[in-house]
């Protein structure tokens, strides 16, 4: 068992940890804006560990290449369709938890007089 | 072939295949169950994501390098599977 083999392992599980723990929270957390926020940050640090214990690995230009592609796709992408899905679920009425403390877009929408396209949505509050 | 032989690191690789089994039956989990559409899409982008994870994984398991570019189209077309949702849901809402 080599040091890469120990570092390889270490960064392995520590992604896989991270992963698990998203997932956790996908099931666990109340509603749908806080499971996404567990979903994105968590899971995209799991899947990046694993990934760079990958290039790690296997110690080649190419695959290393490719590693480093995967990561900063996942980091460059995954808070893009967070917050797509996020405000398409906001403008489309998705409640809130109970116990939510601030709802800025919400302000936001209120302030600029815009309201909400789908009215059926402003009972939330 | 190379796989998982007992002792040494493998032991963790195994460990850290049994999370991701984990984390996507829990995801499976939510997208059955989730109560709206857009927890359903968020569960299936969790999905993808412990995927494009666990392609990686089995790269390092089984030592196939060409196993990285799959994960790396895997993820390239898992984004554009949850812009297409959200666009989706976002003219569901507005019509």
């Amino acid at each position: 068992m080599t040091a890469t083999d120990i570092v390889v392992g270490v960064l392995v599980i520590v992604g896989a940890l991270f992963a698990a723990l998203a997932a956790i929270g996908i099931v666990r957390m109340p509603d749908l804006y806080t499971r996404m926020q567990s979903a994105t940050k968590a899971g995209s640090l799991g899947v990046a560990c694993v990934t760079l214990g990958a290039a790690i690995e296997f110690a080649q230009p190419i695959p290393s290449i490719e590693a480093a592609l995967i990561i900063a796709f996942l980091f460059g992408t995954a808070p893009i369709a967070s917050i797509l899905i996020g405000q398409a679920a906001y403008s489309s009425g998705t409640e809130l938890w109970g116990q939510t403390s601030r709802d800025d877009l919400r302000e936001e929408l209120d302030r600029s007089g815009r309201g909400l396209p789908d009215p059926s949505a402003d009972g939330e509050s | 072939m190379p796989g998982l032989e007992p002792g040494g690191a493998s032991v963790l690789l195994m460990i850290a295949s049994v999370f991701f089994a984990f984390g996507i039956i829990a995801s499976l989990y939510r997208l059955i169950v989730g109560p709206s559409l857009p927890d359903r899409v968020v569960a299936l982008d969790m999905v993808g994501f412990l995927v494009v994870g666990l392609i990686s994984l089995a790269a390092i398991v089984y030592e196939i390098e060409s196993l990285l570019s799959v994960a790396l189209v895997a993820a390239l077309i898992l984004f554009l599977g949850t812009a297409g949702f959200a666009i989706y849901l976002q003219r569901r809402g507005t019509l």
